[in-house]
């Protein structure tokens, strides 16, 4: 680590690597400094698997076409009101060139396979994921000279009047005071800070589980914010899905994830129902359970289901909990036995005759239970049942700072910050207001990470 | 996560990978392991032969160590592998020989057996200077009669092991498998196609894509099959056309030993060196033995093939063919008990994989 660069990139997944690239690539002298040590270098983008593309014919990677509206209308779908049109265009229409420009730099790409890939339409799959894909472009940026400093964490921002002329950045125990020309944050969101949360959630904390990374502590944002940049986001909004409980505090990632709520019940520790379980397609109704189950009594639910749809989801990677009846299994669950007993009798007896499509929106419902299960309601009455214990796990938050549509951070009396950008999650709170778009938030990583490098760039060289 | 013996920390590991799926086109591993949803051992025993160490699952695993679920299927499928050679061998007393393998344990080999071809070849008499005449030092139906014997004892004992391990990850009754399964599986294995992994070619490291490792693997193997076309053609040679050894240089037999001899010594002289820069992650260290132990096998019958023929002419003839013979002997003995087995256990991995592919495409989410 020397003491002046050209351009200091804070963070270390994709945006933050598309951004030292892109700069590198430009001439700068490039510093990256990554919080986390070598071996978990990556943000969480080390647990992603794919990029939203905009494409306008098939590719060997990509079917069909997916077009800017399309793919428009997607994220105006989940994510509503208040987005900023012009970021949120720019972000699709550059996806275009997203595929490209990954594979030049090392990036390689999962063939989409027969069709039946869900998303393989809209979304191109990196060969072994997202780590794979970091690891490409860690080599790239070695081989052209990118400073890669680990176990660095930025611990104080110089902004003065909208600029950023130097950082603080710690390695072991030794501060040191870095020069910059231009200041690339791309630090993530603070999903892994528990005291912040905390102060948003209260107590329910306890309860939660941390999907990702334990380095997204948004240390860097709070400086930002402090330092008067725009906030953009809602400070209290989180992405959540529901977990196996028993995955660890921090950086599970995917394997804890439980698909067989839409194929059972879910109760809560009075051994009650408390959602509709088939109210959507189980892509779309993923990130409500995580809500749902964090406003449940100790932040715990169970998913119940039967020998009938055993082996009908992807396996997860703890073992189900099972019984060879309701009453054995909800002693085992520690549940009140005559409530849960009666839960399930209800829910059968509610159940109406139909024809089982997990594929589809299917007839198979309950009249008269509240609240209802809409689809694939079958009744719970093949032993041995299995059930399996439910957490809320956060992947990722939408406070951000606002950028334009150069990534330059917008200060809090709308003047624009000229030498500082933003790009990644720190700033996809501009374009993704709430709820979730598989692999969109890789998108903005990358052109926002390519257009704050380019611009970080073209200002520290003139 | 990572607690008991082999079998168990794989099956702990495969159930990562099988909720994961992340890695599903590196090879046929991925794909094999969605197919289940449980890992009895038969079932590890065939995943772990599938696997060909190509290293790319492991630089790509967001649980790999320092994570808490410690992933590391490469070494993980290793450790079982060697397991799966002890437990298939026939006779099964002789298991114990995969565990108890090394350089000097090969070395010790051939020198018996050179020690002995000595002993009973001092009761002859010895050649006439510069004949190049092998079977005046050990007569044609003694040579023919013993190697004949050991190689025959060793390919029962080496198909016994194999239908057994045929039988158990085929699971229950054995039903045929269409030529062109086993044509394709052939394919895939002599072109090590899954050392291509995510197709640039085998790591040696997290950034390390080289090829070199499947090089010398195809020096080796091809090497191997250039010195049995060599002894095929000599034999047809002596038995069909009576023109008997020594062979002109120029001699398809000596050519296509002389060829074989190369790849046999810049084969596994080049797995040697490479194995010592390899990230020793992708390894199982307690199988450094086993390895070396084959590779100086080749390496003593290939140098000594080749200086037998260079110096056929000279007084080293005797001693020299006894070294030589004793190390084939040496090879041949070893070939049920040795690293030699991996090939064929990775074969009929492979048209079980290619067999499983072709009647239960894979279900994607």
């Amino acid at each position: 680590m020397k003491s002046a660069y050209d351009v200091v990139v804070v963070g270390g997944g994709n945006a933050a690597l598309c951004a030292a690239l892109s700069a590198r690539e430009r001439g700068a002298s490039v510093l990256v400094a990554e919080s986390a040590p070598r071996d978990f270098r990556g943000g969480n983008s080390r647990h992603t698997r794919n990029l939203r593309c905009m494409h306008d014919q098939p590719t060997p990677y990509l079917l069909e076409t997916y077009r800017e509206d399309e793919f428009f209308d997607d994220l105006r779908r989940v994510s509503g009101a208040g987005i900023d049109e012009p970021l949120a265009r720019r972000a699709i229409r550059e996806s275009a060139t997203c595929g490209a420009w990954m594979g030049v730099r090392g990036v390689r790409f999962q063939a989409s396979l027969r069709g039946t890939l869900h998303l393989g339409r809209t979304n191109l799959f990196f060969l072994g994921g997202g780590k794979a894909l970091l690891n490409a472009y860690y080599a790239r940026a070695e081989h052209l000279g990118v400073d890669v400093a680990y176990d660095a964490e930025v611990v104080g921002l110089d902004i003065e009047a909208g600029a950023c002329r130097s950082l603080q950045v710690r390695v072991g125990g030794a501060v040191t005071t870095v020069a910059a020309s231009a200041v690339v944050v791309a630090s993530g969101g603070f999903e892994a800070n528990l005291d912040w949360l905390r102060e948003v959630w209260g107590d329910a904390v306890d309860g939660f589980v941390i999907r990702g990374t334990p380095y997204n502590t948004g240390t860097v944002l709070r400086m930002l914010l402090d330092a008067g940049v725009e906030p953009v986001g809602d400070p209290a909004a989180c992405h959540a899905v529901a977990v196996d409980a028993r995955a660890p505090k921090l950086d599970g990632g995917i394997v804890t994830r439980l698909d067989c709520i839409p194929l059972g019940i879910v109760v809560n520790k009075k051994g009650q129902r408390f959602g509709d379980e088939g109210e959507d397609l189980w892509p779309k109704r993923y990130a409500e359970w995580g809500s749902l189950v964090a406003r449940q009594p100790d932040q715990t639910a169970f998913v119940v289901i039967d020998a009938k749809v055993a082996g009908a989801f992807m396996p997860s990677v703890y073992p189900p909990i099972v019984a060879g009846s309701v009453a054995e299994l909800a002693q085992q669950l520690q549940l009140p036995v005559e409530t849960l007993q009666a839960t399930v009798a209800a829910f059968n007896a509610a159940v109406q005759p139909g024809r089982v499509n997990h594929a589809e929106l299917d007839d198979c419902r309950t009249a008269g239970l509240t609240p209802e299960k809409s689809h694939w309601a079958q009744r719970i009455d093949a032993p041995p049942y299995c059930a399996y214990p439910l957490r809320p796990g956060i992947t990722f938050t939408y406070l951000g700072v606002r950028v334009d549509v150069q990534a330059r951070v917008v200060m809090g009396n709308g003047q624009v910050a000229p030498n500082l950008f933003a790009a990644g999650e720190v700033m996809a709170g501009n374009i993704l207001r709430r709820g979730y778009l598989a692999g969109f938030g890789m998108t903005i990583g990358t052109v926002f990470g390519r257009i704050a490098g380019r611009g970080a760039a073209a200002h520290a060289r003139g | 996560m990572l607690a008991g013996d082999a079998t168990a920390r794989a099956r702990q590991m495969l159930t990562v990978c099988n909720a994961c799926r992340y890695c599903e086109q590196f090879c046929p591993v991925f794909p094999a392991i969605e197919r289940r949803t449980s890992f009895p051992v038969a079932d590890l025993h065939y995943l772990a032969n599938l696997c060909h160490n190509c290293g790319e699952c492991l630089y790509a695993c967001q649980y790999a160590p320092p994570h808490p679920f410690g992933v590391s299927l490469p070494r993980a499928l290793a450790e079982v592998r060697v397991e799966s050679y002890e437990r298939y061998c026939w006779p099964p007393r002789l298991a114990e020989a995969f565990g108890r393998q090394g350089g000097a344990v090969a070395l010790g080999l051939v020198a018996g057996f050179t020690l002995l071809l000595l002993l009973g070849v001092s009761l002859g008499d010895a050649p006439a200077p510069g004949s190049a005449d092998f079977y005046a030092v050990i007569p044609h139906a003694v040579m023919v009669g013993l190697f004949g014997l050991v190689f025959l004892l060793a390919l029962v004992a080496l198909a016994v092991s194999l239908v057994q391990y045929w039988q158990a990850i085929r699971g229950g009754p054995l039903r045929p498998v269409p030529v062109r399964t086993w044509l394709a599986a052939l394919r895939d294995a002599v072109t090590l196609r899954h050392l291509h992994g995510g197709g640039v070619d085998c790591a040696s490291g997290i950034d390390d894509r080289k090829p070199w490792r499947r090089w010398a693997h195809h020096a080796t193997l091809g090497g191997l099959a250039l010195c049995f076309a060599s002894t095929t053609v000599a034999a047809i040679y002596h038995s069909a056309f009576g023109w008997t050894a020594p062979h002109d240089y120029l001699s398809v037999p000596v050519v296509l030993g002389v060829l074989g001899g190369i790849g046999l010594v810049a084969g596994p002289l080049g797995l040697l060196i490479i194995r010592e820069q390899r990230d020793p992650a992708l390894a199982d260290p307690a199988q450094r033995g086993l390895d070396t132990s084959l590779l100086v096998l080749l390496l003593v019958a290939s140098a000594t093939g080749l200086a037998l023929l260079g110096l056929r002419h000279t007084v080293a003839l005797r001693p020299l063919l006894c070294l030589h013979l004793g190390a084939v002997l040496a090879l041949f003995v070893a070939i049920p008990y040795s690293k030699f087995v991996h090939g064929f256990y990775r074969l009929l991995a492979l048209v079980q994989s290619e067999d499983e592919t072709r009647r239960e495409p894979l279900r994607l989410r």
